[in-house]
């Protein structure tokens, strides 16, 4: 049996990418909501692995709830993107200040 | 086996995750993040979660992964200029990066020398024994969490009405309209014009 520190590495690993991934990608807003995707993802990891040794189904459940979260998010995001590019022909967020009013 | 398996499905993970967000091309940083989440559920299947680990599947690779394929497919975006500033913020994030897994795994590492105390489990929702992942889920979402159940459902319901809001075009908006007493109207004389061109001369447009 693996060891539950594996998978906490693995998903420290995974969100620090995540993390990453958004400082690297600052322009492009499509792969900065992917980052947050395997940040949402690492956790998920983490919830998971703590269920399954502390051996209690309540991280599993949250870990649901943080899917619904993700998925509803993505699906915002990715609208907010989509009127964005409409009104200005381009996705580059450094101007996105100019959103307001 | 199963160390084996673990180390391969935490590698690819990994693996698939650094090419997420260093992939030049959207489109294979959405392939690149589908292969994460297949490794992330395989992660899941190999601790005994695995109504999560499909749900993972269905919900990510069936909804979101298809979602951002969409989008960057319909956008006509040219993502040489997105990458202007990629160097720039290089050694900043990078730095951060380094800082902040370092920090947690000198947290992992002070949890196993005992410094943290976790909680304990009540046992309250430990899963029954003899009965399918599946089926204690269910039992517990149906039960102690039925109204964050269905808090959930409202969330969902109110991103689903969000994104319809912010992208309907109703009618009056200035494309993709279609006027047909505009079709109706036009005759063959205003679109078309006959010419006869001489032997020799071409035709002035």
């Amino acid at each position: 049996m693996i060891g539950i520190e594996h998978y906490v590495v693995v998903s420290s690993i995974l969100f620090v990418l995540g993390v990453l991934g958004i400082f690297l990608n600052r322009k492009n807003i499509i792969v900065i909501l992917m980052a947050i995707e395997l940040i949402l993802l690492a956790v998920n990891i983490n919830l998971v692995a703590f269920s399954a040794y502390l051996n209690d189904l309540t991280g599993q459940v949250f870990a649901m709830f943080v899917l619904t979260v993700a998925a509803a998010e993505a699906a915002i995001g990715l609208a907010i993107l989509v009127t964005y590019f409409r009104s200005r022909g381009t996705i580059a967020v450094d101007d996105v200040n100019r959103m307001k009013g | 086996m199963t160390v084996f398996a673990f180390y391969l499905f935490a590698a690819l993970m990994i693996a698939s995750g650094a090419f997420v967000i260093f992939a030049r091309n959207p489109v294979h940083s959405v392939l690149w993040l589908i292969l994460a989440f297949f490794n992330a559920a395989g992660l899941m299947v190999l601790v005994g979660a695995e109504f999560l680990a499909m749900l993972l599947l269905v919900v990510y690779v069936g909804a979101v992964a298809v979602l951002f394929l969409f989008v960057v497919m319909m956008l006509n975006i040219d993502f040489a200029e997105m990458r202007a500033g990629f160097m720039k913020n290089a050694p900043l994030g990078v730095a951060i990066a380094v800082i902040l897994l370092a920090e947690l795994v000198l947290g992992i590492g002070a949890y196993r020398a005992g410094a943290l105390e976790l909680g304990t489990p009540d046992g309250s929702a430990a899963p029954l024994v003899g009965e399918s992942n599946i089926e204690n889920i269910g039992a517990l979402l149906y039960g102690d969490y039925l109204f964050l159940f269905e808090v959930a459902g409202i969330i969902l319901l109110v991103a689903m009405i969000g994104a319809i809001v912010l992208t309907h075009r109703g009618p009056g908006s200035p494309r993709g309209q279609q006027d047909i007493s505009r079709q109706v109207r036009r005759r063959p004389q205003d679109a078309t014009e006959l010419k006869q061109p001489g032997i020799g001369q071409g035709v002035e447009l």
